[in-house]
């Protein structure tokens, strides 16, 4: 079984019963609207596309097999087996105006082999309808489509031409909205399924007489249904909405219902496999859920969760070296950057998530790592206003049989306000655990980790141990000095310097106007260093040593990173709309490395992952990247990240081998800003570094190949070992000979090796030194007689290998 | 899917005293029996043979209790004047006791008349004790003298006149029969050898002495007087090991439990202190109703005795082990426990086929309520007797999920009187609780905002809500106070610290720091 998922600028092609990305269908230049199985085929699928065309493919063996040019944006596509060779498409009914005017067109597909075809009769089926493609569908064996306005209901008969339109009140007397919202038909009877704004669904009969029409009505769902659809016998009726339960209802006996609940996001769109045995959810927070007859969920596609917002900075977990963020309501995902993976979610909130609008969540607003990874510190707060705020400080300990935290200590109203600012020491001494916090209430608080008093206690907890505070002014951050032993919190425009040791005040520096903004210690040899963005737009450094200021620097710095690996930090700096990196050692005048507008919008998170093999790169511009990758994330919610020249070309070698490589970790955040990375990356291909979706790196392609298929699309292991074994080879063989043409004719013989391989190899022991000698000796022969000589010097290879190994 | 989490029940630090294994260990005692004397308390001694009698000894009797008894076994009325120190022998055969008439007399426990009266002594005589051979007796007077004397044949062997005011206490060693230590009011205490004439060791305590413990090893001597309790150490020539003040009254009784691991003082303060002897910290507190005398404990700690000033004797006994009682419970649920243990032990095999029944979540009722969405009933189930009143923090707890759901103000409307009235009272009751104050506030606001139409209506209900007002005029008062008190301290600390001098720079350019403190910092930082 195949699942096709319109994804950005491709199709993919998941199986239900792995779980695995088989393909990506790529070849559309913008983003895909809609997927529809061939009625006439399916083994083949159409997929349409903003960038006005229909793609046919072959979705088993992921081959684009035809494309259809219509020439408008295209977002929404429909078939019927009755209609033999014409889909039916919505497109803006004036092509070059930005109009919310859209009509359903009909399009012959011209049958010619080639393989771009232009498809020129197009003929208007109706006109003004939405744009949304679940507004529409075809009816009973396609003898009518139906299509839905904010309050009409449009049936037209293909075999009468005509189309009639029921209307509904705009709201009705309980004040619920009636605006239609999705759409669909039963199977096999004249039935309309509607799913409206307040909750309701409506099931249409009667439909093909205007006066007579009859509906019933259905109401379970408490805000819009989403999504509605019925099971190919016509039996049950699915419909899904944000409150993210599933509700199946029986055809003909409506108040019968089964729920799945609690399935994750809002239910955006559901599926039905023909056959009615799977059922398939798409979830607004990136997943798919796949469902056996509403009983079990048998499989869940998630990609990078996106949450609503995201308040926790990006952080790295130090063992696993996983990207930690806010995912789910109440959780923090943890995601892989080298598998592209999402490792698991952690429930912090642990309270069941009611959906309802306007209803005030528990978010997950801080987050922190202690630097050996064993402690994890969350803050989560509701009602941001002031009197009924609510605050948690959860302390998390690294269980090490589960492998995941639990939770140590909860402190319910750590602060009277809310918390600016939240760090661990980057290196702690072996008996004190600490942490601290600082607060909109003027006060910071050192947590500690404390032995219990009694030892009937179950284990140590944290408490508070100092409370600091500055001329009640309102500390904005705080940073911990690179061997601990310092502590800077900025109290608006004075930075306040103590020792962690006895807490005692040693210093205070301050430079007006402006306050402090964020706060950074620089580290190994410059860790004498104090650095400080104000909001009044400066920049400034410090020497502890001396107590004095070092630079000065004009510039809009939205967030300051120190390199925990080298001496290099990272500024981002907004400057007219656009955000500026600059790299640089706090002891050197000169940034290492610069990049005007990087990105529209400012930068507010980003992470340096620490490399797992460090790069000997001597590439001036290129050395900052040398322990660590720069991970930062756009206001439109895009992960990027830098490479240097050689990794560039080593991932674009390598997409030129494999067809499976894809950006499998940018979709979720790719997939409402697509395009908008295109600009991005356009621009920056004259500059030496740029910036690319993350890629898997990959070591040989032929392994990758193997590794990376599923085990159920593969042929047998018998095969696959000869076939690895060679690659193998063909990897020891590269440095006598490489060349290009060659290795694809060696692609050709392998046919023939399988066959005859027994015989020859008998005739090649003989021939062994002879043949070594001609192949470099004798360059006047024939092609043939290469082919020949190289087959059998092959051979005599893995026959040895065979002796050996007795 | 994942599955339905339960209402998070915050657990709250226990107020009060923290419980300990010493908690425990000493509040496993049954109530005190009380037995009124014709007089103070002023000693208590248990006999130091089977069946274990204590002599307590009070105004101008010595009565002779049972461990178990409630009433005197046997009574000594033969004095003139008040007895003091009654003591048995160590074979628990014969009791000595002093009076204030300045004769000592010797009893047989089994007879009634004095067998012996030793004169000498010119005042009131208030240290007995015999010494470890049993054929002598030690006696401590008001006359600043003590005296060893010969049972036997009456004879006074020896007098001791070092010390300079009154002697009230004593004690002989168990191991030498030549040693023993008496304590005076004249400041000191003083170690004698029968076999010299003079004391061997003076001790200065600095307060009048109490009482006086030797520990079982007898290198450790404890003093009490004054508000201070002293151990010395003798095997050191009397140095002083720890001064412990944790009494506010004179310390006037001592006594060890039986293990010698835990030292108990009684003062006029009316509570008896238990210590570590080894870290020498109260683990452990007794209060009793007026200011205690004198001490004892029975071995093994079976039970504790204590006499005081309104002659009162308390008497508390251990209760029965914990054990027993689980011995003699196992016993009879034995043959049903069998039943199921075969099945338990039962152990799948390596190649069994294991197959698992999914785990059923177990919800609380009010869990299950809400789940379904019930508000009201789930509110009603929080609201049951047994929960607001043992648990007020599960009903706190659904009181806030409500409100995070957003439907706290469904569940409290559409209320008769009478479950109402038990809203309010919940209210009135837990309010004020620094825990719950932040949710409860806000349902009181609601609970006002949907009834107050309806006020005047219902005396109850009425009666409640100006209770809760006043409750809430009261916390305002006592907060209003709490921080002037506040104000007070800051003003106080303020001017009580030593100065810091800050270093703190201002707009220039250099941040000037005072030169010690800058090169404090220094090394810190040049570490990397």
């Amino acid at each position: 079984m195949f699942l096709l998922c319109a994804s950005g600028e491709s199709v993919k092609v998941f199986s239900t019963a792995t779980e695995e990305c088989l393909h990506a269908l790529q070849g559309h230049t913008d983003l895909v609207t809609g997927v529809l199985l061939r009625p006439s085929n399916h083994l083949q699928a159409y997929s349409c596309s903003l960038d006005g065309t229909v793609r046919l493919w072959d979705f088993t063996d992921g081959i684009l097999i035809r494309t259809y040019s219509i020439g408008y944006p295209i977002y929404g596509i429909y078939a019927s087996a009755k209609h033999e060779g014409v889909i039916f498409i919505i497109t803006p009914m004036h092509t070059d105006t930005n109009s919310e005017l859209f009509q359903l067109v009909a399009v012959h597909l011209p049958q010619c082999g080639e393989q771009l075809v232009e498809a020129k009769e197009l003929s208007a089926v109706l006109s003004n309808i939405s744009s949304n493609p679940a507004a529409s569908a075809f009816g009973r064996e396609g003898q009518y489509i139906v299509s839905a306005k904010p309050l009409q209901l449009e049936v037209y008969f293909f075999k009468k031409q005509k189309s009639y339109s029921f209307f509904l009140k705009k709201d009705n007397q309980k004040g619920g909205k009636n605006t239609f919202t999705c759409i669909t038909c039963h199977p096999t009877e004249d039935c309309i399924a509607s799913g409206h704004e307040d909750g309701k669904i409506r099931l249409w009969r009667n439909f093909n007489h205007r006066k007579e029409y009859t509906y019933s009505t259905l109401h379970w769902h408490h805000s819009a249904v989403s999504s509605l659809r019925f099971t190919p016998e016509g039996t049950n009726l699915l419909s899904g909405g944000v409150e993210s339960v599933l509700v199946q209802w029986r055809y003909n006996q409506e108040s019968q219902r089964d729920f799945l609940p609690r399935l994750g996001g809002a239910i955006t769109h559901i599926s039905v496999s023909p056959d009615g045995a799977l059922f398939c959810t798409s979830h607004s927070d990136n997943k798919i859920t796949i469902i056996q007859s509403c009983v079990k969920v048998s499989a869940v596609i998630q990609g990078l969760v996106k949450g609503d917002r995201i308040r926790t900075d990006l952080m790295i977990e130090p063992r696993s070296k996983a990207l930690v963020l806010n995912g789910k309501p109440g959780h923090l995902q943890f995601y892989s950057l080298q598998r592209d993976k999402l490792l698991y979610n952690l429930d912090i909130v642990q309270q069941e998530y009611i959906h309802e609008s306007g209803l005030e969540q528990f978010e997950v607003v801080m987050a922190a790592f202690d630097a050996s990874g064993s402690w994890l510190a969350t803050v989560e707060e509701r009602k941001q206003k002031a009197p009924e705020l609510e605050l948690n400080l959860k302390l998390w300990a690294l269980d090490d049989q589960k492998q995941s935290f639990v939770l140590n200590t909860t402190i319910s109203a750590p602060h009277e306000a809310q918390i600016t600012a939240l760090c661990f020491p980057h290196v702690s001494d072996g008996q004190t655990t600490m942490l601290v916090s600082t607060s909109r209430d003027g006060h910071f608080k050192a947590w500690q980790l404390a032995a219990p008093a009694h030892t009937e206690d179950e284990g140590p907890s944290w408490s508070c141990d100092f409370l600091g505070a500055y001329h009640s002014l309102v500390p904005e951050c705080c940073c911990f000095s690179a061997d601990s032993s310092l502590l800077a919190v900025g109290f608006q425009e004075v930075v306040t310097v103590w020792t962690p040791a006895s807490w005692e005040l040693l210093t205070t520096l301050s430079q007006p106007p402006g306050a402090v903004r964020d706060l950074c210690f620089g580290r190994l040899s410059c860790s004498k260093y104090l650095l400080g963005a104000t909001t009044s737009k400066l920049l400034c450094c410090w020497n502890l040593l001396t107590c004095s200021l070092e630079w000065v620097t004009s510039m809009d710095v939205s967030l300051l990173l120190a390199d925990p690996l080298s001496e290099n930090m990272a500024a981002f700096c907004f400057e007219a709309g656009s955000t500026d990196l600059f790299v640089f050692k706090p002891g050197e005048p000169r940034p290492l490395f610069s990049h005007k507008a990087l990105c529209s919008g400012r930068v507010t998170h980003a992470v340096f992952v620490p490399r797992e093999v460090m790069l000997e790169s001597c590439d001036e511009a290129s050395q900052w990247l040398n322990c660590s990758h720069l991970y930062f994330l756009t206001q439109s919610m895009d992960l990027l990240t830098f490479i240097t020249k050689a990794e560039e070309d080593k991932l674009t070698a390598s997409s030129k081998q494999l067809v499976v490589s894809d950006d499998v970790a940018m979709t979720p955040f790719h997939l409402l800003l697509g395009k908008h990375r295109d600009q991005l990356e356009n621009p920056q291909a004259e500059s030496r570094l740029s910036v690319e979706p993350i890629r898997q790196p990959s070591s040989s392609a032929g392994i990758d190949e193997l590794l990376q298929m599923p085990a159920h699309v593969l042929p047998s292991a018998s095969f696959l070992c000869s076939m690895f074994v060679q690659s193998l080879l063909i990897s020891v063989n590269k440095p006598s000979e490489q060349n290009k043409e060659k290795e694809e004719e060696m692609e050709s013989e392998k046919e023939e090796e399988d066959s005859d391989g027994e015989m020859e190899s008998r005739i090649s022991r003989p021939e062994h030194m002879p043949s070594g000698e001609s192949g470099c000796a004798a360059p006047a022969l024939t092609k043939e007689e290469v082919r020949e000589l190289r087959r059998l010097k092959k051979l005599d290879h893995s026959w040895m290998k065979g002796l050996l190994d007795q | 899917m994942a599955s339905y989490k339960p209402t998070n029940i915050p657990v709250y630090p226990k107020l009060g005293e923290k419980i300990t294994e010493e908690t425990l260990y000493w509040k496993n005692y049954k109530t005190p029996i009380q037995i009124k004397e014709f007089g103070a308390v002023s000693n208590i001694h248990f006999s130091p043979v089977t069946p274990y009698n204590f002599a307590v000894t009070a105004f101008t009797r010595i009565h002779l209790y049972g461990l178990l008894s409630q009433e005197p076994v046997k009574t000594f009325t033969r004095f003139k004047d008040t007895a003091y120190c009654g003591r048995f022998r160590s074979d628990g055969q014969l009791l000595v006791a002093g009076c204030e008439d300045s004769v000592v007399r010797l009893f047989d426990v089994s007879g009634k008349v004095a067998l012996r009266m030793f004169k000498g002594h010119t005042k009131a005589v208030h240290v007995t004790d015999f010494t470890t051979d049993r054929y002598q007796i030690l006696t401590g007077s008001d006359d600043y003298t003590c005296c060893l004397w010969d049972i036997p044949n009456s004879a006074q062997l020896n007098t001791y006149q070092e010390h300079t005011d009154y002697i009230r206490c004593g004690v002989t060693s168990q191991l030498n029969r030549d040693l023993f230590v008496t304590g005076s009011y004249d400041h000191s205490l003083k170690v004698f050898d029968a076999r010299v004439d003079k004391s061997v060791m003076t001790i200065n305590h600095g307060h009048p002495v109490e009482s006086l413990l030797l520990y079982p090893s007898e290198g450790l001597l404890v003093s009490a007087g004054g508000r201070y309790v002293r151990v010395w150490d003798l095997l050191k020539g009397g140095q002083p090991l720890v001064s412990l003040k944790n009494h506010h009254k004179t310390v006037t009784c001592l006594a060890l439990s039986s293990n010698g691991q835990r030292l108990l003082s009684g003062s006029l303060d009316r509570h008896v202190k238990v210590y570590n002897t080894t870290s020498y910290k109260v683990v452990h507190n007794f209060d009793y109703p007026a200011a205690i005398l004198s001490l004892a404990l029975a071995p093994e700690d079976e039970s504790i005795v204590v006499g005081m000033t309104n002659s009162i004797l308390s008497i508390k006994h251990r209760k029965p082990s914990e054990e027993a009682k689980e011995t003699a419970g196992h016993q009879r649920r034995r043959p049903s426990y069998r039943v199921y243990a075969h099945r338990k032990s039962y152990v799948p095999k390596q190649d069994d086929y294991l197959v698992s029944k999914p785990v059923r979540q177990h919800l609380a009722k009010y869990d299950k309520q809400l789940k379904k969405f019930n508000v009201s009933k789930a509110l009603d189930t929080a609201l049951e007797t047994w929960i607001r009143g043992r648990k007020p923090e599960i009903t706190v707890a659904v009181i806030r999920e409500l409100d995070r759901r957003g439907t706290l103000k469904n569940a409290l409307a559409g209320r008769d009187e009478q479950e109402l009235s038990r809203l309010l009272s919940f209210l009135i009751a837990n309010l004020v609780d620094a825990r719950f104050a932040p949710v409860l506030i806000t349902a009181a606001e609601m609970i006002l905002d949907i009834y107050q139409s309806i006020v005047g209506q219902s005396p109850v209900v009425d009666k409640q809500l100006l209770h809760l007002q006043s409750l809430l005029e009261r916390e305002l008062d006592y907060q209003k106070d709490l921080l002037e008190v506040l104000g007070m301290l800051d003003t106080m600390f303020a001017s009580s610290l030593p100065k810091v001098e800050l270093p703190c720079s201002g707009i220039s350019t250099s941040n000037g720091l005072p030169q010690g403190e800058s090169t404090a910092s220094r090394p810190q930082v040049q570490v990397n």
